[in-house]
C-alpha cells in the first residue's frame, strides 16, 4: 500500500497548512467535487469553498478550504488556498451570525448589494458548518 | 567657552534623548523579529503562486486577455509602501525618491497610498491621490491586500489606468533593505523564469486557459501586495533599529565629548580661584 502515496501540501499566505503523504485527496472545485489518487493527469483548478478531505495512511482529515487554486501533478498535490481552517478552529457561533447576516443582506436586495459577495460569505459560512457536523 | 552649568544642562538633555532612542531601538528589534517571521512565512505561497502563474503564462502564450495586453489609457497607478511613523531613517524618503526619479511623469500618476508618510510628501510634490489605505500597513494582513487589489483591479477594469506598479521596500535581510517598484499589471515575468519553470508542458486547466486566468490573476497581484505589505513592515522596522542604534551611539560620543569639556572648565574655574587666592596673599604680604 506504501507506493500509492503522494505528497499534499495546503499553503496559506501566513503559513504552510499542511505538508504530509496521502493516498488520497478530495476537494471542491468550481467545476464540481474531485477526488485525486497518484498518478493523476497534471491539471490546475480553482478552488470553491469546500471540504478538503485527506486521506493518510491510517486516518482521513478534515479541513475547510474558502478560495485559492490548486495544481495537481503526478506525485504532488499543491491547494493554495487564500483561508484554510481545521474544524477545531472554526468558531460554530460566529459561523452562524455569518450565515444570518449573509441572509439578511441578500434578503434586502438593496440596490448597492454586492451580490457575488453576500453569497460567497453565506457559502463560507454554510461550509464552516458543515465540516463540524 | 561654555559655562560650567550650561555643559551640565546640555548634557543630562542629550542623556535623556539617548534613553528615548535606546528604547525605541528595543521596541523596533522585537518588532523586527516578529515582521521577519510573517515574511518568511509568507514566502512560500508567493513562490508558488509565482510558479503557477509562470507556468500558465507559458501555456496561455496566444490568449488575448486584457490583463496580459497593453491598455489604452496613459494612467499608471502606483500603490505606494511607506510607514505612517518617522524617524526610521532613509527608509520612508528611499520609496519616494524611487517614485520621483523613476519615469513616470507626476501628470500621468495615481497614487494608491499605504502610509501617510510617502502620503503626504507625495501630495506636496503635487502628485494625485486615489483612496487612502494608510491604516492597514499598522497589522497588514491578507484581507486589507484583497482590498487594495479588487478596488485598483476594478479602476483598470474600468479602464481609468492602463498600468499598475507596486513601490515598495524589500527585505533582503535584517541590515539591508532595498526599494522596489515593481510591475504589476499587464502581468511581465522573467523570460527565463518562464522557461525554467514547468518543463512538463502537459499542464491542464480547469476551467479553461482563459477562465483560470482571469480567477488566478486577481489573486497573484493579491498575493503580490500582500507580500509587499509584510516585507515593508519588516524593513521599516529594520530600518529604525538602526536609525536609533547609530542616534545611540551618537549621543554616546557627545556625552564623552561633553564630559571632557565640563571638566576642563571645572579645572579651570579652579585654578584661577587659586591664582586669584594667591594674587590677594602675595599683596597683602
Amino acid at each position: 500500500m506504501a507506493d500509492n502515496l503522494f505528497t499534499v501540501e495546503i499553503i496559506t499566505p501566513d503559513r504552510i497548512f499542511y505538508h504530509g503523504e496521502a493516498s488520497m485527496v478530495e476537494f471542491n472545485t468550481v467545476e464540481g467535487e474531485i477526488g485525486v489518487l497518484k498518478d493523476h493527469i497534471p491539471l490546475t483548478t480553482v478552488l470553491a469553498p469546500g471540504i478538503v478531505t485527506i486521506t493518510e495512511r491510517e486516518e482521513s482529515k478534515k479541513a475547510v478550504v474558502h478560495a485559492g487554486f490548486a495544481e495537481i501533478l503526478g506525485d504532488k498535490v499543491t491547494l493554495l488556498a487564500e483561508i484554510a481552517e481545521w474544524p477545531d478552529e472554526i468558531d460554530l457561533e460566529r459561523a452562524k451570525r455569518a450565515e444570518e447576516r449573509a441572509r439578511e443582506r441578500l434578503n434586502k436586495k438593496s440596490s448597492d448589494l454586492d451580490v457575488t459577495r453576500a453569497e460567497l460569505a453565506l457559502k463560507r459560512a454554510l461550509v464552516r458548518q458543515d465540516v463540524l457536523v | 567657552m561654555a559655562s560650567m552649568r550650561d555643559i551640565k544642562r546640555r548634557k543630562t538633555s542629550i542623556s535623556s534623548t539617548q534613553q528615548i532612542t535606546k528604547a525605541m531601538k528595543l521596541v523596533s528589534t522585537v518588532k523586527l523579529q516578529k515582521a521577519k517571521n510573517r515574511a518568511e512565512q509568507t514566502n512560500p505561497y508567493f513562490n508558488y503562486m509565482y510558479q503557477t502563474v509562470c507556468s500558465m503564462l507559458k501555456k496561455a502564450g496566444e490568449i488575448q486577455h486584457p490583463y496580459l495586453m497593453e491598455s489604452e489609457s496613459s494612467k499608471k497607478a502606483i500603490i505606494v509602501v511607506t510607514s505612517n511613523r518617522g524617524l526610521a531613517g532613509g527608509y520612508n524618503s528611499n520609496v519616494v525618491k524611487l517614485i520621483t526619479g523613476s519615469d513616470i511623469s507626476c501628470d500621468d500618476a495615481v497614487i494608491y497610498p499605504v502610509g501617510h508618510k510617502g502620503e503626504e510628501s507625495l501630495l506636496r510634490k503635487g502628485y494625485a491621490m486615489a483612496c487612502d489605505y494608510s491604516d492597514v500597513i499598522d497589522a497588514p494582513t491578507y484581507e486589507d491586500a484583497l482590498d487594495i487589489s479588487r478596488d485598483v483591479l476594478q479602476a483598470y477594469a474600468a479602464g481609468e489606468i492602463g498600468e499598475i506598479y507596486l513601490a515598495y521596500t524589500h527585505f533582503k535581510n535584517t541590515v539591508s533593505h532595498e526599494p522596489k517598484l515593481l510591475k504589476l499589471l499587464p502581468v511581465e515575468v522573467d523570460e527565463e523564469d518562464v522557461k525554467e519553470s514547468a518543463s512538463d508542458s502537459l499542464m491542464n486547466f480547469e476551467p479553461n486557459e482563459e477562465e483560470a486566468l482571469n480567477l488566478i490573476i486577481p489573486k497573484y497581484i493579491t498575493s503580490l501586495i500582500y507580500g509587499a505589505l509584510v516585507e515593508a513592515v519588516a524593513s521599516e522596522n529594520g530600518a529604525r533599529m538602526q536609525a536609533m542604534d547609530s542616534a545611540t551611539s551618537n549621543a554616546e560620543e557627545m556625552i564623552s565629548d561633553l564630559s571632557l569639556k565640563y571638566n576642563r572648565a571645572r579645572q579651570s574655574s579652579i585654578t584661577q580661584e587659586l591664582t586669584e587666592i594667591i594674587a590677594g596673599a602675595e599683596a597683602i604680604s
